[in-house]
């Protein structure tokens, strides 16, 4: 018996059979010539026979599809027959070269084309080159590139899983997702927990795993075994039966002793925040307004804007939305604000100080907040991210001020704004930790590196040490609406973590916002303990030597978890 | 040689849904069919059964295209082509 550790981001104990997702397709050597014994014609002929099976195989997926995805297959399978790339295409053969060169070469240009050509066709200059991929693919004999096509459910095993592949990637048939790279932040995490799929990153050797054997994946514990035996079978048929119950939150956060702690949504839009009404969510704890922005050339008009954000609120009538401006920078580029050539954009003009260089849009965006706020009956919170300094927050709530936005807040991703919360909250109402930015800066480690995965988690000791210190400043800072101290809520990928919730809780957190899919988790473990217990789990963790040690320390005094297989 | 002008009638222009619809109506037409803005010489149309062609041409709502065909059957062809740009195919 085989068996493989990762990082588990994502619970679910399941036994299913693997499926390789095949290596990218390499590119074909440049100057690589057509065989000898071939002649032009018969090379041509190939081509177009490979183009027509990967036009059919895509318009086949295109008909079983639905929406958006639906027309993005049927002109991707266009794309595959099309006569200008393969015109191109046969030129490079009649002079010599070889067939796959060729179409690689004929889809660069025609892909550098459409980028050129900015905003939705510079979108589609990646389905050129998916195209060509997969006709060297055909012509190579390989399998095409991507989630393989499946009627029957799979376990997906990966290196890593790009945004992309989201769209393709089919949850009725996906059961669990395993890779060899990636890290608890990687978007292969943020994909499984949004789909609520169990997953395991970095677990090193799967790629050797062959296509057919049967598995068993606990995304709890990050962990992949080989030839599953009687009590992994077990634990299975257990998690079948725990996770239907584990799929509803009754609406009400509260520890064991009822100690408040709403349990609220990250949204990124009207859809998501009807779904996370639907999940029990007692409010919005995130809300990403950058849905309104990416993939466009210019800034959406304030009415735009404003119709946007009321379709959030009216989903929370009577409810807390907090929303954060527009996060652009870094992993979210945006052309008409972000420098594309910056050396180090995670260290870059990101966030609010966007602000900085492009002054207007910021204010136009609360305009906007301001206006759709007024027309809705949500209590809408207004947050900057990337905040520094107490300077900038206290200029962030002067514009929400002059915008008439009544409750102004900060995220604190950046140590500064955690060593100096007391100064930062004394110029505005609430901080929303965002732990996923505060552990990369926090722990100077990528969050799409897979081999930094043991640095980039938030159960780093350090990171817990930043979270309480942000606690604790708000605590002197005094009074918030109610004379308590200020609200100190956490939205990022932590607050999704059971344990780590109640870890949180413990150190003060008023607020956990989470993918909706993990509201209903989270709230039973936070039911099972009381504050106190809270506190000493929270005490546990911060006195740990390594994140390892914190993590598995907490997890052996909540059994429950491992009752649930969370 | 026929030709026909036709004015783009899709909200979002001859991209995305429109140009996937369009080009497959074009290829499955019995003569070739090409497409350029008006204006231009025909020498540089475009073969409007490409979907990658139409997206470079960037032809957006209410711009004026012409649509060229020669051979039996071509006068027909055009009739359903400029049929189909002037119907705002976003709204289907």
């Amino acid at each position: 018996m085989q068996n493989f550790q990762g990082v588990g981001v994502s619970p679910g104990r399941i036994i299913g059979s693997v499926r390789q997702m095949p290596k990218p397709v390499s590119e074909p050597p440049s100057g690589e010539r057509l065989a000898a014994d071939v002649a032009p014609e018969d090379a041509v002929a190939g081509l177009k026979a490979a183009a027509q099976s990967v036009h059919d195989e895509l318009k086949g997926r295109a008909d079983s599809a639905s929406g958006d995805g639906k027309a993005v297959l049927e002109a991707t399978a266009l794309m595959a027959k099309d006569t200008m790339l393969l015109k191109s295409a046969a030129k490079l053969i009649n002079a010599g070269s070889s067939a796959e060169r060729a179409i690689w070469e004929a889809g660069a240009s025609v892909s550098e084309m459409l980028h050129n050509l900015g905003g939705y066709m510079a979108e589609r200059a990646t389905d050129v080159l998916d195209v060509r991929a997969r006709i060297v693919a055909e012509l190579r004999g390989v399998p095409a590139p991507g989630i393989p096509a499946s009627e029957t459910p799979f376990i997906l095993v990966a290196e890593d899983l790009a945004p992309a592949d989201t769209a393709t990637l089919n949850p009725s048939v996906v059961l669990a997702l395993v890779t060899s790279g990636g890290g608890p932040q990687s978007h292969t995490a943020i994909i499984a927990r949004s789909l609520g799929l169990p997953a395991v990153v970095a677990a090193h050797g799967v790629d050797e795993i062959a296509d057919g054997t049967e598995v068993y994946v606990d995304g709890a514990a990050g962990f992949v075994a080989v030839s599953p035996s009687e009590e992994q079978r077990a634990a299975a048929t257990a998690w079948a039966e725990t996770s239907a119950t584990l799929a509803e939150f009754d609406g009400n956060g509260t520890t064991a002793d009822g100690h408040l702690v709403p349990l609220l949504a990250n949204v990124g839009g009207a859809k998501d925040a009807v779904a996370a009404a639907a999940l029990g969510a007692q409010g919005v704890g995130l809300f990403r307004t950058e849905f309104c922005f990416l993939e466009r050339d210019t800034e959406p008009s304030v009415d735009e804007q404003a119709a946007a954000y009321k379709a959030v609120f009216d989903a929370f009538p009577g409810k807390k939305v907090v929303l954060r401006t527009l996060d652009a920078g870094a992993d979210k580029p945006l052309p008409f604000l972000t420098d594309a050539t910056e050396p180090n954009p995670a260290l870059g003009v990101r966030g609010y100080r966007t602000d900085f260089t492009t002054p207007g849009v910021l204010e136009r965006q609360l305009e906007a907040i301001a206006r759709a706020a007024s027309e809705s009956d949500a209590d809408v919170w207004v947050m900057a991210p990337m905040i520094s300094t107490a300077a900038e927050a206290g200029r962030f709530a002067s514009l929400c001020a002059a915008a008439g936005i009544q409750t102004p807040g900060v995220m604190v991703e950046v140590p500064s704004a955690a060593l100096t919360a007391a100064t930062v909250l004394r110029e505005v109402g609430f901080a929303s930790l965002g732990t996923n930015d505060l552990t990369q800066y926090a722990m100077a480690a990528d969050r799409q590196l897979g081999p930094l995965a043991e640095l980039n988690t938030p159960w780093q000791p350090a990171v817990l040490r930043l979270v309480q210190l942000t606690v604790e400043g708000a605590a002197q800072e005094g009074s918030g609406r109610e004379g308590d101290p200020k609200p100190v809520g956490v939205c990022g990928e932590a607050a999704a973590d059971p344990a780590l919730a109640v870890v949180l809780t413990g150190l003060g957190v008023t607020t956990l916002s989470m993918t909706a899919r993990s509201l209903a988790a989270v709230g039973t473990v936070l039911k099972t303990v009381t504050l106190e217990q809270a506190q000493e789990l929270a005490r546990l963790a911060l006195s740990a030597p390594s994140a390892l040690e914190a993590r598995d320390w907490v997890r052996a005094k909540l059994p429950v978890l491992e009752e649930l297989g969370l | 040689m026929p030709e026909r002008t036709a004015t783009i009638a899709s909200r979002s222009g001859l991209h995305a849904r429109p140009a996937a619809l369009f080009a497959e109506a074009a290829g499955e037409q019995p003569v070739e069919v090409t497409i350029a803005m008006q204006g231009e010489p025909a020498d540089d149309a475009l073969d409007a059964a490409s979907i990658l062609s139409l997206m470079t041409l960037g032809a957006a709502k209410g711009d004026v295209v012409v649509l060229r065909a020669e051979g039996d059957g071509a006068d027909a062809a055009l009739d359903a082509l400029v049929k189909l740009l002037e119907t705002d195919l976003d709204a289907e």
